[in-house]
């Protein structure tokens, strides 16, 4: 049976480059980047290569780069040591309701230690109203950690707008970009972003490597401690391979590149909705369609069908795709976004699925894809009324 | 080339490799997906944890996945700080841990904990007396590493343990990052022992990769929250590949063990011949079941550590001052200095740690370039 993969929310496979030079790094390369001698030194030229490429990718200089393990290291790491190390300027902290786990977490701990904050709700389509952070935002507000774009749903923050706001302020401006990197245009500096995360695996790198980006003269803590890898800031024998192999996946992403994935993923909606309306299934968009968003999710309800059941006779007919995300690891809990989004009652909470799509997607994928979608939603709903009509 | 530098990073074996490939391409998927792609990887991921608890004689269960030795050693000390703080703050280790054991005590220091860091004896030993004077109705955490990077001194893991049989409720934590594959599992299968930190870099499994021993029932805070991953004590998309890889490496090192432990400490003991029968030598690592058969530190007097390690390097061989982490600031060896050795002594140390590919004909190329090393500086000094 054919496989198709539209799960990339939740990883992606590696590019056959990145596994390449992966490979050529393992089996080459043994020197650990600490060392003093020939092997350690050839390290430490592919490490400050691959920082230097990465740094570009989001308009930060080289040493704002700090490898980690990935997204949520780089969220527990922003988020935590930054609160800690800020505390006697203030205890107050903005976020939104939809974060992901890796975000929520570490302010829950932050919470159980005296911390104070505000979850940002969301409207219907997902989105935040500038207007609400400007009311949240407070003299004692030392942190805001507001995602680039949602994981479930595409719904892209206004990262800039929050950025210029904060312009003035003593609040530390993290973002969750592990889904937006690869996809949107980052500019650190004209965003005022002070830390943003990233993750490779969500880009066709490898697992267990990202980034943290640190503005340079950040109240910083390192969470990690131990030897003096990454100017402190992250102890451990830095993972040379890996990190070779995420530049080498960011420089598969240039700037059209970037580009010409949104609007290929945007046609991909487009061509679901177009085929779902041909049918006549009724079915609404968690979020929104438009080309402003994250075009690589798309988080559809289909009325009076349980995510269960469509996911399940979707995946055995070969199809990968999502009831939720992935992080919640393997629970089958409601979604606490699309909670946010329409209450815990609504409907779209349990009849939605989440689809992604990736580099490797193509239209014939989606066709087949859309073609059984349609086939599930119907044989399901005509069983239904079978059995209300017997 | 000669590749004596085992203990800063192994090179990663080639079947090893191959899994990691293998596994990248076809079971890429998020363990945590509740589709069939998920489940593959999710399938491999619980296959090589209970493969690697089962090398290990311990439960799949109490195997955990981190980034390496770093995240470990972080994890258990600072996750049972946070856990137990409720009924102490006192915490016991000793002067010639890793930096990520010592940093992690000097973090919590800041935060209120109080720390005593154990002294050495000249050979690089802690006394499990004094450990057990330093005991206090409020510890809450014992950290000894099992095998010191730095000179090898494998410490007194049992006896300490003996100590703590009366008191049940303090944590045990072992760090043996350098004690995998070198036929020590007598030591790290003592009972008391309640975390084990391990890296799988140190025993040719790919960087970025570790695993933690955490005996069940012994609570600890997780350290990276999130999706829930790992029983929710370690948030993070698994890295299912590295994992698979590791469980293989895992393998491989523990197959023949004792047999290539014992050719390690051959090749060690004819450098200590060697080495030691020209004047002006100091060994710290001695040749005697104390020490770990693949590190084997020494001094030329008189003459820098650095200045060895590039005197080396200029004949393609590689090894390193006594730490990969402390080499780069050139700053002197930490274990070197608790056993009060003087500084000039412990600038001039080296280390040459091995692993079960190293030969006795590199060990003979090693002598002669050491030969000429030596001769080289004795003229300049003389
Ligand atoms: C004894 C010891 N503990 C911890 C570590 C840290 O391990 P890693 O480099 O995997 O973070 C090392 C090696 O660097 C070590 O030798
Ligand atoms: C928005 C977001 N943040 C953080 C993470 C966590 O990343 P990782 O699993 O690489 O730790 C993910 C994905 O899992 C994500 O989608």
């Amino acid at each position: 049976m054919e496989h198709i993969y539209l799960d990339n929310a939740a990883t992606t496979p590696m590019a056959p480059e990145v596994i390449a030079e992966m490979t050529d790094q393992m089996a080459h390369d043994f020197g650990n980047a600490s060392s003093t001698h020939y092997f350690g030194r050839t390290a430490r030229a592919v490490l400050d290569e691959s920082r230097h490429i990465i740094a570009q990718s989001i308009h930060a200089k080289d040493d704002e780069i700090i490898f980690t393990s990935g997204g949520s290291e780089s969220d527990n790491t922003a988020i935590v040591q930054t609160a800690l190390a800020n505390q006697a300027k203030g205890k107050h902290i903005i976020s939104t309701q939809v974060e992901h786990p890796a975000v929520l977490k570490s302010l829950a701990y932050l919470e159980s230690l005296g911390f104070e904050v505000t979850y940002l709700p969301v409207d219907k389509t997902n989105h935040i109203a500038l207007a609400d952070f400007k009311a949240a935002l407070r003299p004692d507000t030392i942190l805001v950690t507001v995602m680039m774009g949602n994981n479930e749903t595409g719904a892209r923050m206004p990262i800039q707008e929050i950025g210029a706001l904060l312009q003035n302020h003593q609040a530390v401006f993290h973002t969750d970009a592990v889904q937006a990197y690869g996809l949107l245009p980052i500019d650190v500096e004209k965003m005022h972003i002070d830390l943003l995360s990233t993750s490779a695996h969500k880009i066709n790198g490898p697992k267990f490597i990202g980034f943290l980006y640190a503005r340079t003269g950040l109240n910083f803590m390192p969470l990690v401690k131990g030897g003096e890898q990454e100017h402190k800031r992250r102890a451990g024998t830095e993972n040379i391979p890996a990190i070779a192999g995420f530049a080498k996946a960011v420089t598969l992403i240039d700037d059209t590149e970037r580009a010409n994935r949104q609007s290929k993923y945007h046609q991909f909606k487009l061509q679901i909705t177009q085929a779902l309306d041909a049918a006549g299934i009724d079915y609404g968009i968690n979020g929104t369609l438009a080309t402003d968003d994250l075009q690589h999710v798309m988080n559809i309800w289909l009325k009076g069908v349980p995510t269960n059941v469509l996911q399940m006779n979707l995946d055995l007919a070969g199809f990968a795709i999502s009831g939720g995300s992935a992080c919640t690891a393997g629970s089958l809990e409601p979604s606490h976004v699309l909670t946010a989004m329409y209450g815990s009652d609504a409907p779209q909470v349990a009849e939605s699925i989440r689809v992604s799509f990736g580099a490797q997607t193509t239209p014939e994928e989606v066709a087949k894809f859309s073609e059984q979608l349609i086939q599930s939603v119907k044989s399901y709903l005509t069983k239904q009324k079978s059995k209300i009509g017997g | 080339m000669i590749y004596f530098d085992n203990s800063a990073t192994t090179k990663i074996d080639d079947s090893v490799l191959q899994t990691y490939v293998k596994v990248s391409q076809s079971f890429f998927g998020n363990p945590s997906s509740l589709h069939r792609v998920g489940e593959q990887a999710n399938t491999i991921l619980q296959q090589s944890r209970q493969q690697i608890a089962d090398l290990m004689h311990v439960l799949p269960e109490e195997i955990y996945f981190t980034s390496g030795g770093t995240e470990g050693d972080n994890w258990i000390i600072k996750g049972t700080a946070m856990e137990k703080a409720p009924f102490g703050k006192h915490i016991i280790t000793s002067q010639i841990e890793h930096p990520a054991v010592i940093n992690s005590m000097k973090q919590l220091e800041r935060l209120g904990f109080e720390i005593t860091y154990l002294p050495v004896d000249h050979a690089g030993f802690v006394n499990p007396k004094t450990l057990a004077q330093a005991i206090r109705p409020d510890t809450i955490l014992v950290s000894i590493m099992a095998v010191n990077n730095e000179i090898g001194a494998i410490q007194p893991i049992h006896e300490i343990a003996h100590v703590l049989a009366d008191y049940p409720s303090i944590h045990f934590h072992v760090d043996a990052v350098q004690a995998i594959g070198k036929n020590l599992d007598q030591l790290l299968h003592e009972p008391r022992i309640d975390f084990l930190t391990f890296s799988g870099h140190k025993f040719h499994a790919p960087r970025g990769i570790g695993f933690v021993y955490a005996k069940k029932h012994r609570l600890l805070q997780p350290y990276m929250t999130g999706g829930g991953q790992e029983k929710d004590m370690r948030s993070g998309t698994e890295n299912t590949p590295a994992i698979a890889a590791m469980a293989r490496a895992l393998r491989l090192v523990k197959t023949d063990e004792a047999k290539k432990a014992a050719a390690q400490a051959a090749i060690k003991k004819y450098l200590v011949t060697e080495i030691s029968k020209m004047p002006n030598i100091r060994i710290f690592s001695q040749m005697n079941d104390q020490f770990a058969p693949h590190i084997l530190c020494f001094s030329i007097l008189g003459v820098r550590g650095e200045t060895i390690v590039h005197a080396f390097e200029d004949k393609d061989i590689y090894i390193s001052t006594t730490s990969a982490c402390s080499s780069k600031k050139g700053e002197e060896s930490s274990t070197l200095k608790a056993m009060g050795t003087p500084k000039t002594i412990a600038e001039s140390a080296v280390r040459v740690s091995l692993d079960e590919h190293n030969t006795m004909a590199e060990a003979r190329d090693f002598v002669a370039a050491f030969h000429e090393i030596y001769h080289h500086f004795e003229k300049l000094y003389a």
